[in-house]
This record gives structure tokens, sequence and C-alpha cells, in this order.
């Protein structure tokens, strides 16, 4: 198992040990790669899905059988519904033992069976070999996502003679259509050319695919003004005021979204949907779009095209090949009118929330660090109303926001950043938390101070459950239960505990200055800031 | 609008459990399944039967596609062969069996137990046909009935 990985060149992989998976741990002991241990198995999923988005390779994680298994549950959903590439190794059982519900035995395939890829329950060592290249290759190419190999103990002590790792493996019903079909691809640049007020909507699948070059290049070729998902936050810059020849980015769309961005996509008569599953968080309204517009579908899942949305022109393919072809056969049309329209619409919007003195104002105080970010630099937002002004409110210029965007995973955050670090330790990576999301993976800022990466945590604390709280002021009458974070601790005290740098910012003049030596710092530095729960999400 | 899709898969463990989940968590409809060997060794055949409009059977053949033991996945058209084998078990005392074999031999089924107390009839046919025998029969007393699903060839 130890040598497959090494086959793979996975350098890093993140888990927690346990008795079934000891043999493997045992053979780890002479290899040179590197084992990050988590403090929870659920992290050690989302470790490896940071790591897995910025290094664009299948992360790896690692537990034991039955309640290390079913700890990385969540992790696993997690990048399922965002399409990670992960691959999960789990320990079992004994062959002879399974199904007998003997001690630390969870039938952790048939518990994944939803939300995973595929999954495989090894019974001969001699099949690991293949094993492993197939779940490589099924977590990384089409669409991706989480792939399980589950092994029994027994299996990882058998001995495999002549190990040879094969370099291809053949899937009989796994073909992932890579070129889109040229007759659709036609039609694409057709009905775009025949368009007045074309939009491009991209999610996720522009990043999985690493088609952020030829997303900009075809929205500059082709001057369609383009809104993202959550997930497709970072496929574009965000340029206050583009030129004549550049891409026009209004940013988020859906509920928590722009207003403007979703008003020129209420108006588009075309909309290119490109590697976006539609989810109802980011189109709260399809049967309008589908009633007002053409709508292209690009994506490498034929299953999504038609799903949540009524499409005339479905393209399946890998989203970077279809939009090289579509900008190689789009001419360049004067969409000035609807350009100028559009940017009206984002000028005119007055951002949110300014300064204050009393707390920390996040969105105001967003905006600004943006400024003082390195323009790649990675940020990676906890579920809540921390991810939400995040989304909006920090501007992307070269770098990526990673977020659990489908299962709005709480925890998420820090072992996804401490992932992305590592995979990307040049680039600045910082962690955006509420407090209520923090503590669900605090017990990872150990090992954040063990693998002592200038890893930055930013925590607004308004001691609620913020989303959930303003929830419950729009539909349930004010009726806040549940949401009052009672019993938090002192957060700088209980960071500097564990060894690392903290800081508190009572407003945001403070929070400024500090952010600033966050930055500068050289290791690890968790930035406290008082929020108002008050304070709105839009 | 009734469906019948037939689909090859890779005859491993769990590909049946796979495509059951499948089911189960995306609430598609589905009244019968049957699962056996297909032409070529290692791929097994599972034939599925229910309701479902346009847009599910679409969803339907989209997503079994995504299970990676599944090969292949075809819906098939009215024009198909589809058949279903019955056991029907019979209620019958001696002045009963005659009108009972009576329909047996009207409808092709076959007489494959009899008892003191019971009948026991095998029949192959439409899920319609079967539906008919077992109205016919009714009357005398159904103790049992098995069906195997539909099985189809295009």
């Amino acid at each position: 198992m130890v040598r497959c990985l090494e086959a793979e060149g996975t350098d890093t992989i993140f888990g927690y040990p346990g008795a079934a998976i000891c043999p493997f741990y045992d053979a780890l002991y002479d290899s040179p790669i590197r084992h990050v241990l988590v403090r929870s198995e659920q992290n050690a999923a989302h470790m490896a899905s940071g790591w897995a988005r910025m290094a664009g390779r299948p992360g790896v994680c690692v537990a034991t059988s039955g309640p290390g298994a079913a700890n990385l549950i969540t992790g696993i959903a997690t990048a399922y519904m965002d399409s990670i590439p992960l691959v999960a190794i789990t320990g079992q059982v004994d062959r002879e033992l399974l199904g007998r519900d003997v001690f630390q035995e969870t039938d952790i395939t048939g518990a994944c069976q939803s939300f995973t890829k595929h999954s495989y329950l090894v019974t001969r060592a001699a099949d690991l070999p293949r094993v492993f290249r197939e779940a490589f290759v099924l977590a990384a190419t089409g669409r991706p996502g989480p792939v399980l190999i589950d092994v029994p103990q027994d299996v990882q002590e058998e001995l495999c003679p002549d190990f040879t790792y094969p370099e291809q493996v053949e899937i009989l019903g796994y073909k992932p259509t890579v070129q889109g079909h040229p007759v659709q691809i036609k039609k694409a640049v057709e009905a775009i050319a025949g368009a007045q007020r074309p939009i491009l909507c991209c999610g996720g699948g522009v990043l999985l695919a690493n088609a952020r070059e030829a997303l900009q290049r075809f929205a500059a070729q082709s001057g369609i003004p383009v809104v993202a998902t959550m997930m497709g936050i970072g496929a574009m810059a965000n340029t206050a005021l583009p030129g004549e020849n550049e891409p026009v980015y209004l940013g988020m769309i859906g509920r928590y979204g722009r207003s403007y961005a979703n008003r020129a996509l209420g108006e588009a008569d075309l909309v290119v949907f490109c590697g976006a599953r539609l989810g109802d968080r980011a189109i709260t309204m399809p049967d309008r779009i589908a009633e007002q517009a053409t709508v292209i579908h690009i994506d490498v899942d034929p299953a999504e095209i038609g799903k949540n949305l009524r499409t005339d022109i479905p393209i399946v393919g890998d989203i970077r090949w279809v939009l090289e072809a579509l900008t190689r056969q789009v001419s360049p049309r004067d969409l000035t009118p609807w350009r100028r329209q559009v940017l009206e619409y984002k000028t005119r919007s007055v951002p949110a929330g300014t300064d204050r003195t009393d707390a920390v104002e996040p969105r105001s105080f967003l905006r600004a660090l943006s400024r003082m970010m390195d323009a790649d630099a990675v940020l990676c937002a906890d579920p809540g109303q921390s991810q939400l002004w995040a989304a909006i409110h920090y501007t992307q210029r070269e770098g990526r926001f990673l977020t659990s965007g489908g299962l709005g995973t709480m925890g998420y955050a820090v072992p996804a950043a401490l992932g992305a670090k590592l995979a990307a330790p040049r680039r600045q990576v910082v962690a955006v938390c509420g407090d209520g999301a923090f503590q669900m993976s605090l017990c990872e800022l150990a090992t954040v101070r063990a693998c002592n990466v200038p890893l930055k945590i930013l925590l607004f604390d308004n001691r609620r459950l913020g989303l959930v709280r303003e929830f419950q002021n729009q539909q349930y009458r004010g009726r806040h239960i549940a949401t009052h974070m009672e019993g938090n601790p002192d957060f700088v005290a209980l960071c500097r505990a564990y060894g690392l740098r903290a800081e508190l910012a009572g407003n945001n003049r403070e929070a400024e200055r500090l952010a600033g030596e966050m930055l500068a710092s050289p290791g690890p530095f968790v930035l406290v800031c008082r929020v108002d729960p008050d304070t709105p999400t839009v | 609008m009734k469906y019948t899709l037939s689909v090859l898969v890779e005859n491993r463990p769990g590909v049946l459990a796979r495509v059951v989940s499948l089911f189960a968590r995306r609430g598609y409809n589905i009244d019968a399944l049957t699962v056996g060997a297909s032409e070529t060794p290692g791929i097994a055949r599972m034939t599925l039967s229910g309701e479902g409009d346009n847009y599910i059977l679409e969803q339907m053949e989209k997503q079994l596609n995504k299970i990676v033991p599944v090969i292949k996945v075809r819906s098939l058209g009215p024009e198909a062969m589809r058949s279903e084998l019955m056991l029907l078990k019979l209620n019958c005392d001696p002045p009963s069996f005659g009108q009972i074999h009576q329909i047996a031999t009207l409808m092709d089924a076959q007489v494959v137990q009899v008892t003191r107390s019971s009948v026991t009839l095998r029949f192959a046919g439409s899920p319609e046909q079967c539906d008919t025998l077992f109205e016919l029969t009714r009357p005398f007393g159904v103790k049992e009935v098995a069906r195997s699903g539909v099985l189809a060839v295009d």
C-alpha cells in the first residue's frame, strides 16, 4: 500500500492510526512519505481536500476501522459534494471476522456508498496495486471525487511477492468524455453569436478542470460578462473597471450573492453554465432562467446537465477542452451596451458595512484585508456568515477561495487551510472562521503547531451561530434558540496555550494593524476579531 | 409511464447494493428488479422496471452510468420482448381441480405440484398475462404467489 502511494508520487498523507491500520503504518515507517497526524479523522479528510485543491491531484487520508472510518464520513461527504479528488484508506477487521460485528468493525464501504465516487473492499493483497491505480484514476479524472479503499488488517499483512504497479488500468464502465461534441459546440457558437445579453456562469468545475486561463481567454475573446457560483470564486480576477478587451466579472450569484450579479443573470437572454451544478443556493429561480434565456450547459458529468435546469444546448466534456474549442470558434462581438449596463449595476452598488470603533465590522475589514494580502493568496472559509462575508467582500485577484460549498461543513476551514498550506507552502493561506465552526476543528490547532507552518487564522467571534440566528430572526420571529454559544473560551488564551501567537482586535483599526502583523509574522497566527452579533450577512 | 431498463454490470460484490441504494436515495420508483448472467462471462444483466416520466428516466440512465461497475444502460421500448415467471400456489380440493386445470390449459400454464389441498402452477408470460392468470385463479384462494420480475431482451 505504501509502495502504491509512492508510485503515485504522493508525498504527504493525513491520518490517524489504530490497530486495524497498524500494518500500513509500520510500512510507512520506512517511507519518505510525510504523515501528518491529525487530532480527529474528519479533519484528515478536510486536510487532504485542501491539499488536493492546491496540488491538483488526489489528496490521501488514512484512518483505522470502526470509529476511525466512521469519523471520516463527514469529510468524505464534504469532498463528494464539491467534487474534490480524495483517496481515503481505511483499515478493516480481518477477513474471516467481517460481518460478525467484532471490535471496531463498521461497514464503511456500505456507509459511504452514496457519497463516494467508488469504493473497494480489498480481499487479496495481490489486488492492491490495481485497486490503488484505479482509485487514483477514478478520483482525479472525469468529474473528480473521493474513492474509498477499505483493507482488512490481515490483507495488509499479506505479502505481495511480485509487486508491479500498473501504469494504466482498464475500467470497463468508466469512460469520461473529454472532447465536446463538435455539433453541440457549433450550436453553442451560433447561439452565442445571436445573443444580445449573454452571461457566463462559472462553477467549481472550472477550477477542477484547471481551466482558469481558458475561461479568462474565452471571456476576453467573446466579451461575455461572467458571474460565479460560490465554488467558482477565484476562476476570474475581480477587476473593478475592466478595459474594453478585458473580461467583465460581476462576482457571486445566488441567495447570498451580489444583487447586481443576480440582476445580470436574470436579464440575460443566453446563459452559459460552465462546471456548475446549479444547486438551489446558487440558482434560486431556475424556471425563470429557463423561460427567459437560452441555456448552454458545459459539464464533464452528463448527469448534471438537465438535472436542475432545462438545458437547450448540453455540452458534455472537459471544461478546458470545450472552452478552448469555443474560444477558437467564437467571433468577437461588440457587446458594449450590455457590458456597460451590467458594469453600471456593479459600480452603482454601495459596499455594505463601514469600519467601526466598538467592534470589528467583518465586511469592511475583509475588503481591507484583500488589499493587504498577496494577489495569489488562498482564503479558506468556514460555513456560516464568515463564508458569505469572505465570498462577497474579499476581492479575489489571482488567489483561491477554498470552502465547503456543497455540504457546508462547519470546521472545514482550518484543516483545509493547513492542507492547502502544505501543498503550496509559498502562498499566503488564511482560514476565516466563526466561533461556532472554529470549535468544530479546534483540536487541529495542535496539528498546526506540530507542522509549524505560517498558517493564519482569522476568527470572527460574535459568540453566536450567526447565520442560523439571522435565519431565526427572519423566519421564526426572532425566537433565538440554541444559537448563543454560551461557555465559549477565551480564544486568545486558548490559542496561546497551543503555542500559537494570538491577538485580539476590538475594532477595525486594531484588526487592520494586527492583520499586518499577522501576515508579516513567520509562524502561525490567530487573529480573534470581536464581532457584533447583529452584523447582517448581506 | 412504464419503463424497462436493461443494465449490464460487472459481476462483482456490491454492485447490486449500489444500484438499489441509488434508486432508494434518489426516490426512483421501481416495481421489479432481476439479476442474472448475460451472454458474456463476468458480466451480469440487471433488468429494472417501474414507473417514471421522461425526466426521471433520463436521470436514472445518467445516474446509473455514473456507477463505476455499470457498463451499459439501455432503455427498452414497447417492442422489446418482456417475460416474467410466476409460481402460483392455490387452495384446491378435488372438485375444483378440473376448473383450475382448464384455466391452466387455456393460459398455457403448467401444473408443477399437486397435494391433497393445493395445486401449484408455473407460468411464463408478459406481466399483464401473469396478472390475468392471477385474477382468473383468485376465486379458488391463492395461498402464495412468487413472481420473478420482468426479464427483457431488445
